[in-house]
């Protein structure tokens, strides 16, 4: 008895098992590290809404030198990572093809909207903080983590309790 | 880096990391807001193993590099941590995110990669993010503007 109860604990707080999550961790670790072992530059997914931002924004913020500067192999990085997603998803999933989410446009507009405002206030996402920061045990980035870990999962129990659903 | 000393191979390994990257974001669920959302509101808690085992990962590359490894071959520059300075904008972006994140499931390179499953709903959340950065740094650049104004008048 006392040995199957973490079973059955691990069980339901895991319905879909470990493996896909551990796999897809390790890969996308993989990906940020051929970037950083070859280039020295650490990948984070936010700065190209910025650094794209200058093609067609003369607002003088996102013509720094650093996005105009970096803007080329941003769109090269997110490019990939759009047709790495549908290497999996279209081809070699288990069941491939188009998969669309049920999320209301809504919540998808105003929390992008939110994302966007607050990645480029605090500097990082779940990329650039969550993998590459915490990865190199930046104070800066486990404050940020921490941060948007709490408050994501108090809005979305908050909207769950709301009766929203999907 | 002005682009000349940057090796040819420098896009395509660029776009192979991406390709690793959002090929693992696929598979770990997080191209999905719904496997984010069961994960927020503590129904399916895998998402910890596709952060910790990205982190793991790029630790051990981050202290591999930063210690034994020389300059980047195919830029020349050197394998260093470069923190972000700490700020009150840290706290404050990071609780901004989170709302967004929980609201919407949605996080950028997720975003990014949920499109590439043929998710084309996604795309209001990706324009949504391109509004809110387009916001932040319009208001903060009229905010600096500002600042500049108070500090000539002061001064």
């Amino acid at each position: 008895m006392s040995a199957l109860t973490p079973l059955l604990t691990a069980s339901e707080l895991f319905p879909r098992g470990v493996l896909p999550y551990l796999l897809g961790g390790l890969l996308v670790g993989l990906g940020a590290a051929v970037i950083y072992l070859a280039t020295g530059i650490i990948a984070g997914a936010s700065t190209f809404l910025e650094s794209t931002l200058s093609y067609v924004s003369d607002v003088p913020r996102f013509n720094r030198f650093k996005y105009v500067r970096s803007r080329g192999w941003r769109l090269v990085f997110t490019a990939g990572i759009v047709s790495g997603a549908a290497v999996w998803g279209l081809v070699l999933a288990p069941d491939p093809g188009i998969w669309t989410t049920d999320v209301q446009w809504w919540r998808l507009l105003g929390g992008g909207f939110l994302v966007g405002v607050g990645t480029r206030l605090g500097k990082g996402c779940t990329s650039g903080h969550g993998v590459c920061g915490t990865g190199s045990l930046s104070n800066t980035s486990l404050v940020n983590v921490a941060t948007f870990l709490t408050v994501a999962i108090g809005t979305a129990q908050l909207v769950q309790a709301l009766g929203v659903s999907p | 880096m002005t682009g000349n000393d940057r090796s040819p191979l420098f896009l395509p390994v660029i776009y192979l990391g991406g390709l690793i990257f959002g090929f693992g974001l696929a598979i770990s669920g997080m191209a999905r807001p719904e496997v984010v959302l069961d994960f927020l509101q503590f129904d399916d808690l895998g998402l910890l193993f596709v952060m910790g085992g990205a982190a793991v990962v790029t630790g051990i590359t981050f202290t591999v590099a930063t210690r034994y490894l020389g300059d980047a071959p195919l830029t020349g520059r050197e394998y260093t941590r470069r923190l972000k300075d700490f700020d009150r904008n840290v706290v404050i972006g990071g609780a901004i995110f989170g709302v967004g994140w929980g609201l919407s499931g949605i996080c950028p390179g997720a975003a990014y990669a949920s499109f590439g499953v043929g998710n084309y709903p996604i795309l209001y959340a990706v324009a949504g993010m391109f509004l809110g950065a387009y916001a932040q740094g319009y208001w903060r650049a009229r905010q600096s503007n500002d600042a500049d104004a108070a500090d000539a008048t002061s001064g």
